[in-house]
């Protein structure tokens, strides 16, 4: 199958008076499965509908592969798309509905039969060809607006929000199957979601928007581990943001904390805050390294969910703060009002701008 | 138990429909059969005579005229209506709607006013030299046809848009970014989706144009009378056993015809559905 690449140059779309995607730049390579992550509003649908050629661009240039795809219509996009509410079609059979985009490409016959049997085998519904979409469940419709939109070995495939109508199990469940369809296919994936966790799980990296604009693209485990920016850390998971400030000589300063570390790099602290996850956070002995920043605080909440426990807690300096901790072997549980000593890795620290 | 007491919910209706039709139309049967002895004489000099097979067949004919014309002038606007924005399709079927706020004989009388010797459109065109005299427009077939699909034509619209609206539009996408153009769209996805409110539409005015009255005997000349029409002269000249079998049998032709125009509106969604395959 030819695999291809997509590509973003500065485009802009405008509906009216709004903007819903500003200046937007982006590369997937082929192959690659790339997530839009943002809120609804950030423009991660409007850059689906663009590459699907359901809204034209103001400015800039679309590129699928090679081929500038502006002007073309969407037929001519070969394309491969996932609808949030799966869009299958009601008057069809799922082998109809499988073969709906085969019959459009001239297929007809034997070959039509084997490539439509093989997607349906793909998604496990083999034995289903001749039910109506109105007769299977959520997650088996899933399966045929799936096989419907590889069917045809598109070198792109497009998801929006394809999980978004399953319950929990479910759509645990087809993320892996997801995720093994694109290493069985090999074609590129958009996949747009407002589901960090869908995110973290599935891509090879995300892209967290804001406001028509990329805040950030990386690896899952970069956007985790390494946020750019305090939207994105806070967006992706829980943290805790710490101000900080240009302290002594080259260091900074963290007043919630009342206390001073080694600056992390050269851009200084001025508008800047520091990121910390919960669970880097950690109770202390006296015989942790002495690259870890240490404070008092005391536990005000619990919550207990099974195999971690969440502690909201307050710094000695008035600073409200979450932590968490596994419940590993013979952990004891904290209770409110416990003063402990606490502290973090400062490799475990991250600068964020303050955007 | 539950079944049981729901039922008493039909119990209006089903008084009404006992006094007001059936009993009537068991009455009607009577009549046309008992004259005053059992006979089929009625029926039979209706089938022999070429005056009144050819007044049946007309009533078909224009009534089926009328069905296809507003099908097809009515999909295309229940279609347009259909894909606006939802504020617009609320003042587009207001618009729709307005006529029927009028009584058919007024809305043919209407007619007379425009297509008349000295109506609107004979003054207009001898005003502007394009004809010598009046034109002959009233008291034709042609005038019937456009009069009854000018007033049955709100109903095929208002009946197609509502299964229009069940239609998710996104399945328009769907097939486009599956590889249709956008007639194949159309064809493959909207109008199959259409098909059976469409076809509903069209046998509800067919089954209105059967019994049409009021629009042939204002609008149209002799060669132009309906089964209707017949009816009322029959019923002039007391010849009630005879009114009362043509009406059996315009009953009769109307169940046939609507179960012969769903049977053929199946075959031909089967048709539809094996475009491309």
């Amino acid at each position: 199958m030819a695999v291809a690449g997509i590509t973003f140059e500065n485009v802009t779309k405008r509906y009216g008076a709004v903007v819903a995607l500003d200046q937007f730049n982006l590369t997937v390579a082929p192959g690659e499965f790339m997530t839009f992550l943002g809120p609804s509003g950030s423009g991660k649908t409007t850059a689906l509908n663009i590459l699907a050629g359901f809204a034209g661009i103001t400015e800039g240039n679309v590129r699928i592969g090679d081929r500038s795809v502006v002007n073309l219509p969407p037929e001519k996009r070969n394309v491969g798309m996932v609808f949030q509410s799966y869009s299958l079609f009601p008057h069809l059979t799922v082998f109809e509905n499988v073969a709906f985009p085969l019959r459009l490409r001239g297929e007809r016959g034997a070959t039509l039969e084997t490539k439509v049997r093989g997607a349906l085998e793909m998604v496990h519904l083999a034995e289903f060809g001749k039910r109506m979409p109105n007769e299977l469940s959520g997650g088996q419709r899933q399966r045929v607006a799936f096989a419907r939109a590889v069917v045809f070995e598109p070198p792109v495939l497009l998801m929006d929000e394809p999980l978004g109508a399953l319950d929990l199990k479910l759509r645990e469940q087809m993320q892996l199957e997801i995720k093994r369809y694109h290493q069985q296919l090999g074609c590129t994936i958009i996949f747009v979601t407002h589901d960090q966790g869908e995110a973290l799980t599935l891509s090879d990296r995300v892209a967290v928007m804001r406001d028509g604009k990329i805040a950030q693209v990386d690896t899952a485990q970069d956007i985790y581990d390494r946020p750019s920016t305090r939207y994105v850390a806070e967006f992706i998971g829980r943290t805790n943001l710490f101000e900080i400030e240009q302290g002594q000589g080259n260091g900074w300063s963290i007043a919630a904390l009342g206390t001073q570390m080694a600056a992390l790099d050269d851009h200084g602290a001025a508008g800047r805050t520091l990121s910390v996850r919960p669970e880097k956070i950690r109770q202390i002995g006296q015989g942790d390294a002495d690259t870890t920043i240490s404070f008092d605080a005391r536990v005000t909440d619990v919550v207990f969910q099974g195999d971690h426990v969440q502690y909201q807690a307050v710094t000695s300096g008035g600073a409200p703060l979450t932590f968490q901790e596994h419940r590993g072997h013979g952990a004891r549980l904290q209770q409110a009002g416990d003063a402990l000593r606490l502290g973090f890795d400062v490799a475990d620290a991250v600068p964020v701008q303050n955007q | 138990m539950k079944r049981l007491s729901l039922i008493w919910l039909l119990l209006p209706a089903a008084l009404l429909l006992a006094a007001f039709i059936v009993m009537p139309t068991f009455d009607l049967i009577r009549a046309s059969i008992f004259d005053p002895e059992f006979t089929l004489k009625h029926f039979q000099r209706l089938v022999e005579r070429g005056v009144y097979v050819d007044v049946m067949w007309r009533t078909v004919r224009v009534s089926l005229i009328v069905a296809v014309i507003c099908t097809i002038v009515g999909y295309p606007v229940a279609m347009f209506i259909n894909l606006q924005p939802k504020k617009r399709q609320v003042a587009l079927l207001f618009l729709i709607l307005i006529p029927m706020w009028m009584s058919v004989l007024i809305r043919t009388f209407a007619w007379i006013v425009v297509l008349g010797r000295e109506g609107l459109i004979n003054d207009l065109m001898i005003g502007l030299g394009l004809a010598d005299g009046p034109v002959q427009m009233l008291y034709t077939s042609g005038t019937v046809i456009t009069a009854m699909v000018q007033i049955m034509l709100p109903i095929q619209i208002i009946t197609c848009y509502s299964a229009m609206t069940e239609i998710d539009l996104d399945l328009m996408r769907a097939a486009r970014v599956l590889g249709a153009r956008r007639w194949q769209a159309l064809t493959r996805v909207y109008l199959p989706l259409s098909y059976d409110g469409t076809l509903t539409g069209l046998v509800i005015v067919f089954m209105m144009s059967m019994g049409f009255f009021i629009t042939p005997a204002l609008l149209g000349g002799r060669q132009d009378m309906m089964i209707a029409n017949l009816i009322e002269f029959q019923v002039q000249h007391l010849n009630w056993s005879f009114a009362a079998a043509i009406g059996i049998v315009l009953l009769v032709l109307t169940v046939a015809m609507i179960l012969l125009l769903r049977w053929t509106g199946r075959f031909a969604f089967r048709r539809l559905l094996n475009v491309g395959r």
